[in-house]
């Protein structure tokens, strides 16, 4: 019963393949060897005709069992909307001021925040909500509309400047450029600085106070801290939207700025709304 | 080159019939394999009180709720570093004995060979010994046969479940799980697995046997780089046994050619031709020839375990080296002090993990936030991990050279309450005044202390404070 033995130098099988001198042992494969890898090729057509396999000129053949990875995604999708429809409907009619009272809840809502706000929200606020030049930071404690969490609702849901939506934020301010001097603008700009507690000409500020107080107060106050009904900022604070530099302010007052945001309202359900509203409120300039 | 008559490459496999055998190595086969598959099929059957909260299985894997319950031991997803120790642990362990005592663990304790014992034993206990078995195999099919063979796939079959059954019961409470599976309300993946796990006991360990170590397993091709010529394996004296004859014959050696070796060799090899990739080093062929040698009144040993090395000293009529010689050389006791290593640092991190645990991860966009009175802001989210079994009140601090003030979002307090067995996410701010050093240093050392209100323990975490690059 002793097994041929294929190590020893002595008398091998070989193949009958010589090449110059060179003989190629015959080491056989078990049998059932080959039949797996027949199985596999019975299996592999098999699968290429149950599957999307064979490119087309358009698209692939789509396989019997209509299986697509974008079917199974919009399944996916489907079924997590639906587990979570509950949470959906009591969010979209939640009140927000109590919100994270309802751990569950809110926790929800801020994580669901998270994901739309990535998608929606990030490309012009940023990934971790810091913002951009002209676009508010989210993170700090100044609100150009205020930043209790229904407001932020509120603006979320019908933008800023949009005239899509008639209930929109909106407030315009003058080109100052047409209505001022280059010179009295530089008088602004000076007290604007001094106001916010940087350097300035004292001179050029005690100047710039008087038209401040005439053409720019009724907006941003008598005292520059802004007015959020208004959406004019405070000009007191180190949080500048578009920068506090005289240059920069130089601009701003001369040619004006027109933030805008998309009315979310339009596009995003109730409930999508709060729980991005949730979100930002949460990231720690919420008031 | 001539193909007209070209052999097939691809040969049926000769069935191998193991013959029955006594002897210490056999001996030590069967107390081998009755602990491993007492230890495989009772563990998960063994209770340890955790309280109420905790399940009370000694060995649980609860995918469920991500914890790995080892007797009194308990590990966490984030802990998992100890399972890659154990498993570290366990490829030194196995390059140790290999280069040791070469390919004892394919002999002994591998699971392939352990079923395929078991199998190879239940084959005999309903078909018979080798002869019988070969008698079998050679008849045609009548009632006897389709009996015999339909009684031993059922008993393969009865192991087989067992086998897939005691798996399972690893991943769930086994007296629940035995219950549902009984009365058919188990989840579908337990009896998904059970019938994978029996299918392939029945596959490896019945039929595909040293199929699976000829052609599927990566080892024995490993192996070799394990192997020196000091390693202790299987091999046959031929400068005793040869040439082989009659035991009447004065010229032969002690090899009567009995084919004893070759009968219960459950590979089918002929250790005689020496060692090759085929032999598991199992030793039954030792205990074979042994017990042919003391009937013949030979000294035992004709074939038996020893190194390469003792070839060349035998043949030149010395001593073999000592067995301890052998195995105590650099190679072992560098593999035992690393394995050794591994297995201290994990005994030392299992007893020093703390009971309360703290994760900062400093929010690092944007790195600082300026607020609307020129502070400087950070942000850091902390993870606490209660690990006891009630809920505790854990208090959140820091130290730093310069003052600094500490907030958490959405309380105005600084003390948390984590529930049992929790861990819990709070962000936390740092605030620094305007024009204070830690406002302007691009980089802060701070400290972020939590004490656990109960018991007083504290723990801390040091990170960065990050101010505003001027």
């Amino acid at each position: 019963m002793s097994k041929k033995d294929n190590n020893q130098p002595v008398d091998p099988d070989t193949t009958g393949h010589s090449w110059d001198g060179i003989e190629e042992f015959n080491n056989p494969l078990p049998k059932w060897w080959l039949w797996t890898f027949y199985a596999t090729i019975v299996w592999g057509i098999g699968y290429t005709i149950a599957y999307p396999a064979w490119p087309l000129i358009q698209e692939a053949t789509p396989g019997l069992l209509k299986y697509s990875t974008r079917g199974e995604v919009v399944e996916e999708i489907a079924a997590v909307e639906a587990a979570n429809e509950d949470l959906n409907v009591q969010l979209a009619s939640a009140d927000l001021t109590t919100l994270p009272e309802n751990a569950e809840l809110h926790r929800y809502a801020v994580n669901g925040g998270r994901s739309l706000f990535a998608a929606n929200c990030s490309q012009c606020h940023g990934s971790g909500a810091a913002g951009f030049i002209g676009y508010p930071n989210l993170l700090d404690d100044d609100w150009l509309w205020g930043g209790d969490i229904d407001t932020i609702a509120y603006t979320i849901n019908h933008g800023i400047r949009n005239d899509q939506s008639p209930d929109s934020h909106w407030s315009e301010m003058p080109a100052f450029g047409e209505i001022l001097e280059p010179e009295e603008i530089q008088t602004v700009v000076s007290y604007v600085q001094s106001i916010s507690g940087q350097e300035h000409d004292a001179d050029l500020a005690a100047a710039g106070e008087e038209i401040f107080l005439d053409q720019c107060s009724a907006c941003h106050l008598e005292t520059g801290m802004g007015e959020t009904s208004l959406g004019a900022p405070n000009l007191t604070d180190a949080i500048w939207l578009y920068g506090g530099d005289p240059e920069a302010l130089t601009e701003t007052i001369t040619y004006s700025r027109f933030g805008v945001m998309p009315a979310w309202g339009l596009r995003l359900s109730e409930a999508e709304v709060n729980a991005l509203a949730a979100y930002v409120h949460q990231l720690g300039g919420g008031q | 080159m001539s193909s007209e008559d070209a052999p097939s490459l691809y040969a049926a496999r000769e069935p191998v019939f193991p013959r029955k055998v006594k002897g210490p190595f056999r001996q030590m086969k069967w107390i081998i394999m009755a602990v491993t598959l007492g230890i495989y099929y009772i563990t998960p059957w063994l209770r340890w009180d955790r309280g109420p909260s905790l399940p009370d299985q000694a060995v649980l894997i609860d995918l469920a709720h991500r914890r790995f319950y080892f007797f009194m031991i308990e590990i966490w997803p984030h802990e998992f570093y100890f399972v890659a120790g154990l498993l570290i642990m366990a490829g030194l362990g196995l390059f140790l004995f290999t280069s040791a005592l070469g390919r004892v663990w394919c002999g002994y304790a591998c699971p392939q060979t352990v079923w395929t014992d078991l199998f190879i034993a239940v084959e005999r206990w309903i078909e018979g010994d080798r002869n019988a078995r070969v008698r079998l195999w050679k008849a045609d099919w009548d009632f006897r046969k389709v009996r015999l063979r339909i009684v031993k796939y059922l008993s393969w079959a009865v192991i087989g479940l067992a086998t897939g059954g005691a798996w399972v019961f690893y991943f769930a409470d086994a007296p629940t799980l035995l219950r549902d599976l009984v009365t058919l309300q188990a989840h579908p993946v337990a009896y998904t697995t059970m019938a994978v796990l029996t299918a392939t006991t029945i596959l490896f360990g019945g039929i595909a046997r040293e199929q699976v170590c000829i052609y599927m397993c990566p080892w024995p091709r490993i192996q070799a780089a394990m192997m020196d010529e000091d390693t202790i394996t299987i091999g046959y004296r031929e400068w005793r046994g040869e040439p082989r004859g009659k035991r009447r014959d004065a010229n032969a050696g002690d090899c009567i050619d009995c084919m004893a070796c070759v009968n219960v060799c459950p590979v089918g090899i002929d250790i005689r031709d020496g060692q090759q990739m085929e032999c598991i080093t199992c030793g039954l062929c030792i205990d074979a020839c042994d017990d042919v040698m003391a009937k013949i009144g030979k000294p035992r040993g004709l074939v038996d375990y020893f190194a390469l090395k003792d070839e060349e000293l035998e043949r030149a009529g010395q001593p073999p080296k000592s067995i301890w010689k052998h195995i105590f050389r650099p190679r072992t006791v560098l593999y035992t002090t690393l394995w050794s290593a591994v297995g201290i640092a994990l005994v030392v991190a299992l007893f020093v993990r703390p009971e309360i645990e703290m994760r900062v991860s400093p929010v690092r966009n944007p790195t600082f936030v300026t607020m609307s009175d020129g502070s400087i802001r950070n942000t850091y989210d902390i993870r606490l991990r209660n690990k006891h079994g009630d809920a505790r009140p854990f208090r959140m601090s820091l130290t730093a050279d310069v003052p600094l003030r500490i907030a958490l979002e959405g309380t105005e307090e600084l003390v948390v309450e984590v529930g049992p067995q929790e861990t819990f996410a709070q962000r936390v701010y740092v605030t620094a005044k305007p024009g204070t050093e830690a406002a302007q240093n691009h980089r802060t050392d701070l400290r972020f202390w939590v004490e656990d209100l109960d018991s007083t323990d504290r723990a801390f975490i040091d990170t960065i404070f990050n101010g505003k690059e001027n």
